[in-house]
Order: C-alpha cells, then structure tokens, then sequence
C-alpha cells in the first residue's frame, strides 16, 4: 500500500461532498436514535425479562405485525391487553361496589382467540362477589361470572386469580342466551359466541362493554390491580414470536447491543493491532520477526471454529465473546500497520526524533501513529460488519450471551422453531435486515473513508 | 536455498498451529473427553464379551463375568492413559498422537447415514457435500467475477462499472445467511418453486439422486453467488484497470489487436492468477461462513453438522470438526502459499 499524508481537515471536507458516505452516516445517525430511544423508553426489566416466559404470558403466540391490516381487506383482530379501567365506586349500606368498565372497539372481521381477565383483590373475613358483564354493540348485556371469591386464609389476604374465556362457568352462563340467536351458534366457544351477531356466525362490529364489578363487605377491601386480554392474531410494530415476546423489544434492544459490539471490537482490534504492527515495524530485526511470527499463527487459525471451542468450553459472556473477537480481528491490521510503519520509519521527521534522542515509545506514538489516523478510520468502519456477523454467528450456533437479546439471538431462535418453513416472515426478516442495514451503513463509510485517504488508481483508455 | 528455507518455514508455522490448536482444546475440554472415552471403553468391553460366545461359555458364574469385565475395562483405561489426569504427560501424548493421525474416536449421540458412529467415518460423509457445495459455487463466482470485472474496467463510470460497485458493497454488507433465508421465503415459501429443504428425499443409490441433488442445490448456489460475486467482480476491476496502464498494453494498443482482445485474453490472462489464488484463499476461510448457511438450507454438510453436534453438546464430533477443519485451512493456505512463492518472489520476505 502506497503511502499518502492527507490532513483529517481535507477529509472532513471531501466526505462532505460525498453522498454515499452521507448516506452511511445518516443510516448510522438513525440506527444511534433507535438505540437512545431503546436505553432511555423501553423499560431495562424487559430486556431482563427477555427470556422468562412467565414475564410474555399475557402476549399472543407467533401473532403478526398489526399493520398487516392495512393490506387486507379481511381484519385479524389485534391484541388488545387493556390495563386502565374507567373505576366507579358505589357505597351502600355496609357494601361497597367498585367498577371497572373496559371500553374497546372490536372492528374486525375475524372471532377473538380467546379472553381473560387477571385480577388482584385485597380482602378481610367476608369475600366479595365478583360479577362480569359483556355490554355489545347491540344493546345485549351477557352475564358471564357471579360468584363469591373464596374466603380469606387470614385479615385482609391478597387473591390473585385469572378468569379464561374457556372456562366451564362462562359456558354455562351463557346457554341461557341461546334463544337470542337465530342460528344455531357454538355455546362451547364462549369468544365466538359474545362476538357473533345474532343473526349468523359473523362478528359483531362495534364497541363493547366488559364491567367488572365487585362487592365488598368490609371498609378495606379493595381492587390491587386487573387487566383484560382480547386474544388476537396481530400485535404491535413487529408481532410476536412463538414464545410470545414482544419481537420489536428484541430488535429495539438488539440496536445498542450490535453497536456495541460493533463499535468496541472494531475500536480496540484496529488499536491494538496498529500500535502492535507499527511497533514491530520500527523496532526491526530480531524484535519485528519474532512478534510477526506470533502474528502468522494467529492468521493461520480459522476464526469461527476456534471460537465455537471457546464457547463451549469456557463460557458464553457477551465479553468473553467481544474479546475472542477483538484478538482475532486485530491480526490483520498488525500485517497491514506493520507494512505502513516501515515506509513511515523512514521518514526524515522520524529520524531526526531519533537522532534528538527521543524515547520509542513518544516517536511511535506521538510521530508515527497520528500519520495512519485517517487509514484507521476506515479500517474501523470496514471491520464493524465482520464484528457484527462474527457474534450473530456465534448467537446463530446457541452459542451467544443468553441473558441478552441481540439479533443473531432471535434468528437462531426463529430457526429453532423452524420459521422459515411456516412461514412466519415477521420472525426472520427483521432481524435480518437490521444485521444487513448496519453493516451496510458501515461499508458505505468506510469505502468514502477509504477512497479519500488511497490514492485513487486512475486509468482509462484513453491513457 | 532461498525457497527452500520459505518452504520449511512454512511447514514449520502449519506443524506449530496443528499442534497449538490440538493443545489447547485438549487442555480445554479434556477433563469431559476423559469421561466420554471412559463410558465408551466401557460399552465396547461389555459389547465384545456378550458377542464372543466361547469366551461366554467359559465362565463359570456373572461374579467370573463381572470380574473379567472389570479387569479388562482396567487394561483398555490404562492403556489409554485414561486413569492419570488429563495434563499428564502420557494422556496428552496418547490424545495428542490419535488426533493427529485423523483417529478421532466415537461420537456420543450422532452416527453417519451408514450407522457408523466413528467420528471420522461421520466427517467423511459430511465433507464431499460441503466440498461439491462450495467448489461449484466458487467456481462459478470466479467466472462471473472475472468476465464482469473485465467488462466494467473497460468502462469505467458506465451503468455496468455502478452495478459491479453495488454488488461489492452487498457483498460486503449482506451476511450470507441473511440473504439466504431471504431466499427460501421468497422461492420455497411465497412461490413455492424450489426446495427449502437441501437435503435430497430420494436414498443415494436411486439413479436420479443426482438430478435430485443438483435440484436441491439450486437455491444455496444461488444465494452463495448473489453474495459473492460483487467483491470479486471489484477485485478484478481494479486489477485489470492497473494490468491496461501497463506498457505492454500500450504495445499491444499501437499493434492494432482490438480492445475486446486486449481485455478478455491480454489484460484478464494477467490479473487471473491472483484472483484465483485469492479465491481459494477465501474459500477455506469461508468454510467456517458456510457453517451457519448449511444449517439454514439443511444441507448436509459439516456446518449442519456443527449445529447439531453443538445442540446435543457432543463433544467429539465438535473436536473431531474442529481439527479437520484447522487441517484444511492450514493445507489450503499451505499450497496456496507455495504455489505464491513460486509466482512471486516477494512473498518470500514476510
């Protein structure tokens, strides 16, 4: 590689005047919004959560984005997880009745999965009465629950209870509404039934009404928490996974994560690497053959099985992984800085240094580092894809930091429960793209760096 | 004298790196090999007295069974070096002399198709597919990549020129496994006209296994060559813009050979070589890319095999990879290493 000194001023310049490095630095300028906005709105516990299936079991299984709508003209219903009940309190004569009504639109053209209702209650020696109500679009109130809470293990014990719209109650509830439909509807499946319009098996569009109410025969008695569940078949920006997670979640926090294993191996590789080569370079003889050796082992080795046998056998932290990386990475750069620093060293600045008396350490540093500065910069961008791809494909195998989510997690994932062959595109693309979109922004940068700082190999045919 | 000493310094560094790399994953896992070989010795002693009927017929109750058994598993285990600690002296050489001469023992849960559960009877199953897979596919982008290169360095800045430079910035960028299962949503899912599966349904002695196999095949080559041909088209490009500055171009020019001769036989005949041994050099080292691509097209090569034998942690197979894997990495850089030397006598420095 020839050797050309060009100012950091001339290349903040020229990669001005260049579009596809402009456009590598906006999508990089979006991917770092994307990752502050993961940090700072989505709440660290999901992250945490990532992989306890009891923190998703309120979200649909392999449910598909919800803007799937917009191109069909059949609407899946979405999944409505409603947490904020309008509470009315009513007091009476030694009882209190508290209700929570759930108001939501259900404008779709397909029957709800199913439904249920978490709840918490705190109450004394008396239980309370717990009734559910369905109000529909037509005017028709079914009653689907009344019954009397079980009674207190001691005063004021908290009772957490779920009600599923499978349940034996509600379908035995609601045969005493049979006649009012005019077909013959399926009593056994309670969220057709509530939802069906009562002329034929179509869904009812409108809104609906579910009260809650409980009474309460002691002053302290109350509600700690509730929340109805629609089950549907789309949910959120991304859908779900089998497993139920929240997909955009993943990808949210799978950003920083990437660019920071991006960023830190690529970072500290081409670092290290340079400052090991320049300095093998200017020491020379003994010194430089002997670490250029260490250097021609390290490239002999192929980098993905030897890592694949360090996951296994010593464990698979995220920076156990990162620093496995950053060796491997660093090698290249050493071959590379080793060749430039022997130009460098014979510069007549260098040996003046040298003939002043000035220690090794401060030429290498102070002289002859700073003049590769714009060539590290593009090598630091060109390698921040391998850095990406090398930890999808350890997370590919299984074999990446399973307490966080990063993409190549939800890949492997997403191959686990064999998406591509079903078909569950929301699962797979994603990910995918986003590994594609990073690396892509990165190329572009450092090809612009590249082409600024190399001399360009001009030549035509009318040369 | 010179490439002499380039030669055996070379044989050095591939002996050092085999013997490192062995080193160390013995050091790493030996101590569960260890017990992994032990059950197996086990297995195979039990399994070789019931067999042997006269040997049978010759004890006299289950405790003289027992007892031969026993002794026998002693012999086999200290024989093995397996009773002392796995970084004594004797253990690691026995280890150290098995792997080297491809003796990679028994796996624990995989077997070949054949049924065969030997470590390296599985690996040589696997590896022709792995090999037909990416020599064709290498060869093929090798093609692509010169005749495309060639093409756009004769006109720089033409729409050509910009979609070779596209296609090495997808190159760069998209991972291979990415695009590929890209791939099969669109082929095998939307439009249901390729296989998603690689593997061939029909047994390997039916005649149309081969038309079978090759119609597998369709969808990974694919994907392997809409990923790899950019870079090399841009390798090439650059290479044969520097070969026309050349003074014997120049010649050729004022000779009148036509430009299309002067870039498809004169200027592509001279940036061939590096190309070519460039893309052998890539090609053992995307063995290790081509891990995560077989298993997302199933095919049934080594990098399925990897993932496998990584889920049931079957530490054989996964060691026994492992080295077949650094010893065809370090016999390809080797002869391509030589072959260099040859060609260029400058190599010879570093």
């Amino acid at each position: 590689m020839s050797f050309k000194a060009v100012s950091n001023y001339q290349i903040i310049h020229e990669f001005k005047n260049s579009k596809i490095g402009l456009f590598g630095i906006a999508i990089l300028f979006f991917l770092i919004c994307i990752s502050i906005y993961a940090v700072l709105a989505i709440p660290l516990d999901s992250y945490r959560q990532w992989n306890n299936p009891n923190y998703w079991i309120n979200y649909p299984k392999a449910a598909m984005p919800a803007w799937i709508n917009i191109f069909s003209s059949q609407k899946q219903p979405e999944h409505l997880m409603l947490d904020k009940p309008i509470i009315s309190q009513q007091v009476e004569e030694g009882t209190v009745t508290v209700k929570n009504t759930y108001k939501f639109l259900f404008n779709y053209d397909f029957f709800p999965s199913d439904f249920m209702l978490n709840y918490a209650v705190q109450y004394g020696v008396i239980p309370p009465i717990v009734t559910i109500q369905l109000t529909r679009p037509d005017g028709n109130t079914f009653e689907l629950v009344s019954k009397s809470l079980p009674s207190a293990e001691g005063n004021m014990s908290s009772f957490y209870d779920t009600i599923y719209s499978t349940q034996e109650d509600i379908k035995h509830n609601l045969r005493s509404y049979l006649h009012k439909f005019s077909y013959d509807v399926d009593d056994s499946r309670p969220e057709q039934m509530l939802f069906s319009s009562q002329s034929g098996p179509r869904v009812l569009k409108g809104q609906y009404m579910l009260t809650q109410s409980f009474t309460f025969f002691n002053g302290e008695d109350h509600v700690l928490n509730s929340q109805l569940i629609v089950g549907g078949k789309v949910y959120g920006l991304l859908g779900t996974d089998e497993l139920r997670r929240d997909l955009s979640v993943g990808l949210l926090w799978g950003t920083p994560i990437a660019l920071l294993i991006g960023l830190s191996v690529s970072i500290l590789s081409i670092l290290i690497g340079s400052v090991y080569g320049v300095m093998a370079a200017y020491k020379g003889k003994r010194i430089e053959q002997g670490m250029m050796m260490i250097v021609q082992f390290f490239v002999s080795i192929p980098t993905i099985p030897i890592l694949i046998i360090f996951s296994v056998s010593i464990g698979q932290s995220i920076f156990l992984i990162i620093g496995f990386l950053i060796i491997f990475s660093s090698v290249g750069q050493a071959l590379v800085s080793r060749s430039m620093g022997l130009q460098i060293k014979n510069f007549q600045y260098v040996e003046a240094s040298k003939l002043l008396g000035e220690r090794d350490t401060k030429i290498v540093f102070r002289h002859i580092l700073p003049q590769l500065v714009p060539y590290l910069f593009a090598n630091i961008a060109l390698s921040v894809p391998g850095a990406i791809l090398g930890e999808a494909g350890l997370s590919f195998f299984g074999l990446g930091d399973p307490t966080i989510p990063t993409w190549g997690q939800i890949f492997h994932d997403a191959q686990t429960f064999s998406a591509t062959a079903r078909g569950l595109w929301w699962w797979i693309l994603p990910p995918g793209i986003m590994i594609g979109i990073t690396g892509f922004a990165f190329v572009l940068i450092g090809y612009t760096l590249e082409s600024l700082v190399i001399p360009k190999k001009k030549g035509n045919r009318s040369q | 004298m010179s490439f002499l000493r380039f030669f055996i310094a070379r044989i050095l560094t591939v002996l050092v790196v085999l013997s490192a790399v062995i080193l160390m994953t013995i050091s790493l896992l030996g101590t569960s090999m260890d017990d992994i070989l032990k059950t197996s010795i086990k297995q195979d002693v039990v399994l070789a007295v019931t067999q042997d009927t006269k040997l049978s017929s010759n004890f006299k109750n289950l405790q003289d069974r027992q007892h031969y058994i026993d002794n026998q598993i002693k012999g086999t285990i200290h024989a093995e070096g397996l009773d002392e600690s796995w970084y004594s002296p004797r253990s690691m050489g026995t280890k150290f002399l098995k792997t080297m001469t491809l003796d990679l023992g028994r796996a624990r849960f995989l077997t070949s198709d054949s049924g065969s559960q030997q470590v390296s009877n599985i690996i040589l199953e696997k590896l022709p597919k792995t090999i037909l897979l990416f020599s064709t596919s290498t060869i093929i982008i090798t093609f692509i990549g010169l005749y495309l290169g060639a093409f756009s360095a004769n006109r720089i800045g033409s729409l050509v020129d910009r979609f070779t430079s596209a296609a090495a910035i997808f190159s760069s960028s998209a991972p291979v496994f990415v695009v590929g299962v890209f791939m099969i949503l669109v082929f095998a899912y939307f439009y249901q006209v390729l296989p998603a599966r690689a593997t061939p349904l029909t047994p390997p002695t039916d005649p149309y296994y081969v038309i079978d196999l090759l119609y597998h095949m369709i969808l990974p080559l694919a994907t392997i060559i809409l990923t790899g041909f950019g870079a090399w088209a841009y390798i090439t490009r650059s290479l044969v813009v520097n070969i026309l500055n050349e003074d014997f171009i120049a010649v050729k020019r004022s000779q009148g050979i036509s430009e299309k001769k002067i870039i498809y036989s004169h200027a592509l005949k001279n940036a061939a070589p590096p190309v070519i041994i460039t893309v052998a050099l890539s090609l053992s080292a995307s063995l290790s890319g081509a891990l995560i691509f077989e298993t997302i097209f199933n095919w049934p090569g080594m990098g399925l095999l990897y993932f496998n034998a990584i889920n049931l942690r079957d530490t054989p197979v996964i060691l026994g990879q492992t080295y077949v894997l650094v010893l065809i990495f370090l016999i390809t850089n080797f002869i391509v290493d030589i072959i260099y030397g040859l060609i260029d006598p400058r190599v010879k420095l570093l």
